[in-house]
């Protein structure tokens, strides 16, 4: 590889690193935001212009507190558990094409770090390997609360990665491809051909196994403080605390960039032809993506100060006895319908 | 007669559970964008309403005549007894005799009843609508005549709270820490 593509790789790295941090810290603030609003009140508004650097405060206070590591904890495991979730979670967002293609220095770049042809494979399993994180911080913590959290979370996981498993295997027979971009290629032009319309019921399984993936508000079983006092995370304190809280927000990110590029045509701009408008077309695509994905981060928030949480066996039927049936047959009405049209 | 409870056999729509979930997402949408009920206390003020009990004030006439005439009645009305008064001959010629030398009240010990401003013949002794006037020491919060005066000069033309967002004068005691 040449210096000047070694460059712009590097460069795009750096700016999707960036942006995504900077999104975790536009998440923190929002989520005490806006969950102040929903329940009357107006939420952290001191620091800062509106309470902005709030997240900053909160980033600062993270680190000035005291690290501590429980004695009976297993100590290497424990330090590492935290990373294993969080570098996952930094990493998914590689494979996103987060816009169309500029042409710069007389190449053409993607908007994109790294065009991967089975990108929703490397996703889904670089998602798996968060759960990792997760039950290695339960289990080394040696205490009960954090030991029933991974545990949770693990079952979850394992189970609520299937359904959403399935129900991306719809979308990839309808793009033939496991690429992202190849995706976003198959819902691009007419609104309709968004792959919402196309499988609503593929849209909805993913929707809620999402929500179970990064633990959100009605699957945090995993965290669940009524139970559990911090589930997983109970005997973490300090800057591997932090690493927590990143790492889920990062998730959310992801999950949303995710649910955008599989199901809202990524950065697809509705009856518009972004390549014939050169860079104008590229800003576009890219304001459309930050547009459709604030509106899914957004919508975790949302649901958050909405919905109360499962108990566990209902997340469980939901899971096994409701969702995997429904992806499998999305699959079955997919695949037959490809093959009758592939017929004629 | 044995009463049949019929049970509320949900429906296939129902059982979708996801109309049920877009209701619960529309309720809180429209409190995201509703007025928010909290007051930021330092830079606004809540109004109280008329008739709000709060920090006592001694009443004047036009020409600075204390309305009080030292009866004792509010002292002898006061459940928790907390105003002491000294009485002593009036100053002024106007047929009153007597009028209170010292008119103490202890602002921990006050329950904020409004006995005392029922039971005065006069009504001298009046309760504003202030409720700010947290201070350093008890010392300090047992209010005297020249204090009470003061609310009163400060109140007897408008109310204390005018605004939201209008801080108010300061109280006519000493509220520093010494």
């Amino acid at each position: 590889m040449d210096l000047l593509g070694f460059i712009i790789i590097l460069v795009k790295v750096l700016v999707v690193f960036a942006a995504t941090m900077i999104t975790v810290m536009g998440m923190i603030y929002a989520e005490r935001r806006v969950s102040a609003f929903m329940q009357g009140r107006l939420g952290p508004n001191r620091v800062g212009p509106k309470g902005l650097l709030q997240p900053i405060a909160d980033g600062i206070k993270f680190f000035m507190k005291e690290d501590l590591i429980p004695s009976g904890a297993d100590k290497p495991i424990f330090i590492l558990a935290p990373a294993i979730l969080l570098i996952p979670a930094l990493m998914t967002f590689a494979v996103i094409p987060f816009g169309s293609s500029i042409t710069m220095f007389g190449r053409e770049i993607a908007l994109q770090v790294a065009d991967v042809n089975v990108g929703i494979l490397y996703i889904l399993a670089l998602t798996s390997i968060g759960v990792y994180g997760i039950v290695l911080a339960g289990w080394s913590s040696n205490s009960k609360y954090s030991l029933l959290g991974g545990l949770r979370s693990s079952a979850q996981l394992i189970s609520y990665e299937l359904a959403m498993g399935l129900a991306v295997v719809s979308i990839i027979l309808l793009a033939g491809s496991l690429r992202l971009n190849d995706i976003i290629a198959d819902q691009q032009g007419y609104f309709l051909s968004w792959n919402v319309f196309k499988q609503p019921l593929a849209f909805i399984i993913f929707l809620v196994a999402v929500y179970a993936e990064t633990n959100r508000l009605p699957f945090d079983l995993t965290e669940a403080e009524q139970e559990l006092v911090g589930g997983y995370h109970t005997e973490y304190s300090s800057l591997k605390f932090a690493m927590f809280f990143l790492a889920e927000y990062a998730n959310m990110i992801t999950a949303a960039a995710l649910t955008v590029t599989l199901f809202f045509g990524g950065w697809d701009v509705p009856l518009l032809d972004e390549s014939s408008l050169g860079l104008l077309g590229a800003i576009l695509s890219v304001l459309s993506f930050i547009l459709k994905m604030a509106f899914f981060l957004f919508l975790f928030i949302w649901v958050r100060w909405t919905f109360p949480r499962f108990r566990y066996d209902q997340l469980m039927r939901l899971g096994w006895k409701v969702l995997l049936p429904l992806a499998l047959i999305n699959i079955f009405l997919t695949g037959g319908y490809l093959t009758l049209t592939a017929i004629k | 007669m044995a009463t049949i409870i019929k049970s509320y056999e949900p429906t296939f729509w129902d059982k979708l559970y996801f109309p049920a979930l877009l209701k619960g997402l529309m309720v809180t949408i429209k409190h995201f964008f509703r007025q928010k009920v909290t007051i930021q206390y330092p830079d606004e003020r809540h109004i109280p309403p008329d008739g709000y009990r709060g920090l006592h004030r001694l009443n004047k006439y036009p020409d600075e005549r204390i309305k009080c005439v030292a009866c004792e009645m509010c002292a002898a009305a006061c459940p928790s007894n907390c105003i002491s008064i000294i009485p002593g001959p009036s100053p002024w010629d106007d047929g009153k005799e007597r009028y209170p030398v010292r008119f103490d009240i202890n602002l921990l010990r006050c329950i904020y009843c409004g006995f005392c401003e029922m039971a005065c013949p006069e009504g001298a002794i009046e309760l504003t609508e202030i409720y700010d006037f947290s201070n350093y020491s008890r010392d300090d919060l047992v209010i005297d005549k020249d204090g009470l005066l003061g609310v009163y000069e400060l109140t007897k033309k408008q109310n204390y709270y005018t605004k939201k967002s209008h801080s108010p004068a300061s109280l006519p005691f000493k509220t520093e820490r010494t």
